[in-house]
């Protein structure tokens, strides 16, 4: 197994392309963080403000979850998708024929580069929000035990949408189509779920078992949820549990259909 | 080097109603170079690809030395095996692809490097495999499967994409393995590619075995011929009947079988038999090949 880690943490990082995106990440946090908490803090006279205060900060700091989550999940999905594009999963199979091992190895690979994107881009959200919120609303918080909680799970929470992806790649492994479907997903579908799902009261809670509102939960404050009325948010521990399943079911789809079938 | 060899038995493999591989059975020795010749979509890649464990047969197993490969501990450190020219991450360099299952295969980096240059391709290690030309992929793919110094060596179509230099440099490289002991599988579509440097062929045609036998015994199946045009035909013929010839009227002249020209010619200078005209018409190897590989129903035996 370790060989095979090994394996896949170097074809990782002999590619260019998940460093690329890291940097198109990093300016689009910064630049969506900054625009939501300057849409906190520039109130309109005689109206009053979405959020104020300890909120605002965690709503926008979590905007790594909310608005970043595209990004790992499209590193993740790159990672396996690239080995049917490229036809290297014959190279690879044959280097680790045990099809249960390589889909583990690469699984597990992703978390370095999962945890070094989840830094980078809770540090783009707090650069991209707190000066306004420092400077013209009531506070960033950073040094307030709930934030800071909620900023290193947001790192885990990167890490863990990273190896989501792997899973997803390997459930859909034609690549254009994997990137296709996370977009929507995340840009679109996802969203005005929670949003349309926050409106029926019976269906409320629902919400948070969808991945990125199970990560919300994680994480312990949503965006979506502040603008859109969700907010019956899981327990931290729930959520954690909802976010690997989600890996694991995936997971365990992509062996028994992409990784079971002959290849070549 | 003691090589373990491949047992391929009754191996079938069915894709919906097309039956790709039917029933194959051969064993590939160690010491030796085995040809594994077909037209393309005899059903050699898929043959070898059940071997790898990469496609699942639907009927008969593929051994390699007792057991299928998969079930080889470190199969990459048993068999090296070069499938495809394609099959690499255009953006990762030549030496990073190497690296990538250099632990697999349980061998260091500065290894890496040393195949590089064994074949040929020490002076683009940091280049992208996207900027590789053919042949360079081909010598890529070869560089891949001597990472750990296998005992066994499977090549698919090594000679694709190569210039003629590549071809007779790869043709001593497959003799020196088999030199060294090694078994070594050679797939190709021309039985010329790999004439020079193969023991033994094994043939395929519609997923069915051909033939299987030392190259020298398909040897045997070419027969020389030759194409007379005599002053006096029955004069002729009755010489070839007398010699053991057979003879086959054609156009203006006479076809002998069984004879060059040049026997042909001395036995007629001999005989003061007046020749016309005289040509060389010898079934070569590579008839026999495609008699051997056409598309009919049975075996077809070549002309003798």
């Amino acid at each position: 197994m370790r060989a095979a880690l090994l394996a896949e943490y170097r074809k990782l990082v002999s590619t260019r392309l998940w460093w690329l995106l890291l940097i198109v990440m990093i300016g689009y946090l910064v630049f969506v963080s900054a625009a939501v908490s300057a849409s906190f803090v520039f109130v309109p006279e005689g109206s009053e403000a979405v959020l104020a205060g300890k909120d605002a900060a965690q709503a926008t700091y979590s905007l790594v979850n909310g608005i970043g989550y595209v990004f790992p999940l499209v590193i993740g999905s790159l990672a396996m998708t690239t080995e049917f594009r490229h036809k290297t999963i014959t190279q690879s199979l044959l280097a680790e024929p045990d099809r249960t091992r390589f889909l583990a190895a690469k699984l597990l690979s992703v978390l370095p580069i999962g945890l070094v994107a989840g830094v980078l881009g809770v540090a783009a959200t707090v650069a991209g929000g707190a000066p306004l919120l420092q400077i013209q609303g009531d506070g960033a918080y950073l040094s307030d035990g709930d934030v800071v909680t909620g900023l290193v799970l947001g790192v885990v929470v990167v890490a863990l949408w990273a190896v989501i992806g792997v899973a997803f790649g390997s459930v859909l492994s034609n690549q254009v189509a994997a990137i296709v479907v996370i977009l929507a997903f995340t840009q679109f579908v996802e969203p005005v779920a929670r949003i349309a799902l926050a409106q029926v009261d019976s269906l409320a809670g629902l919400a948070s078992y969808l991945p990125g509102g199970a990560a919300d939960s994680l994480i312990g404050a949503s965006f979506l949820g502040s603008a859109g009325g969700d907010t019956d948010l899981l327990p931290r521990w729930a959520a954690a549990l909802v976010l690997v399943g989600y890996a694991v079911v995936f997971a365990v789809i992509g062996r028994l259909t992409t990784l079971r079938r002959d290849v070549g | 080097m003691s090589a373990p060899s491949l047992a391929i038995d009754g191996l079938t493999k069915q894709f919906g109603a097309v039956r790709a591989v039917d029933d194959l059975t051969f064993t590939v020795r160690p010491g030796a170079v085995t040809g594994f010749l077909g037209p393309n979509g005899a059903g050699k890649t898929t043959t070898l690809r059940m071997l790898l464990g990469l496609t699942r047969p639907s009927a008969g197993r593929a051994l390699v030395g007792d057991r299928e490969y998969a079930a080889h501990g470190r199969p990459g450190r048993v068999v090296g095996a070069a499938l495809e020219a394609s099959s690499f991450h255009p953006g990762r360099t030549g030496l990073a692809h190497l690296e990538v299952f250099a632990p697999q295969v349980g061998v260091a980096r500065p290894r890496c490097r040393q195949v590089l240059e064994a074949v040929g391709l020490g002076h683009a290690a940091k280049q992208r495999v996207g900027r590789y030309s053919l042949g360079m992929r081909q010598r890529l793919g070869l560089a891949t499967a001597l990472l750990a110094d296998p005992p066994v060596i499977v090549l698919d179509e090594p000679t694709n994409g190569l210039d003629p230099e590549g071809i007779v440099w790869i043709r001593r490289l497959l003799r020196q393995f088999a030199d060294e002991g090694r078994t070594v599988l050679v797939s190709s579509h021309l039985l010329r590619e790999v004439e020079a440097s193969v023991d033994d062929v094994v043939i395929i045609a519609q997923g069915r075995l051909r033939h299987a036998s030392p190259l020298a015994d398909l040897r045997t199946r070419a027969t020389p011929s030759a194409y007379v045009v005599a002053a006096r035909p029955d004069g002729l013929v009755a010489l070839a009947a007398d010699r053991g010839w057979t003879t086959t009227p054609d156009g203006e002249g006479i076809l002998v079988d069984g004879a060059t020209a040049a026997d042909v010619g001395a036995a007629a200078y001999g005989a003061g038999l007046e020749l016309h005209e005289l040509v060389r018409r010898d079934v070569d190897l590579e008839a026999v090949f495609f008699e051997l590989t056409r598309p009919e129903d049975r075996p077809v035996e070549a002309r003798r």
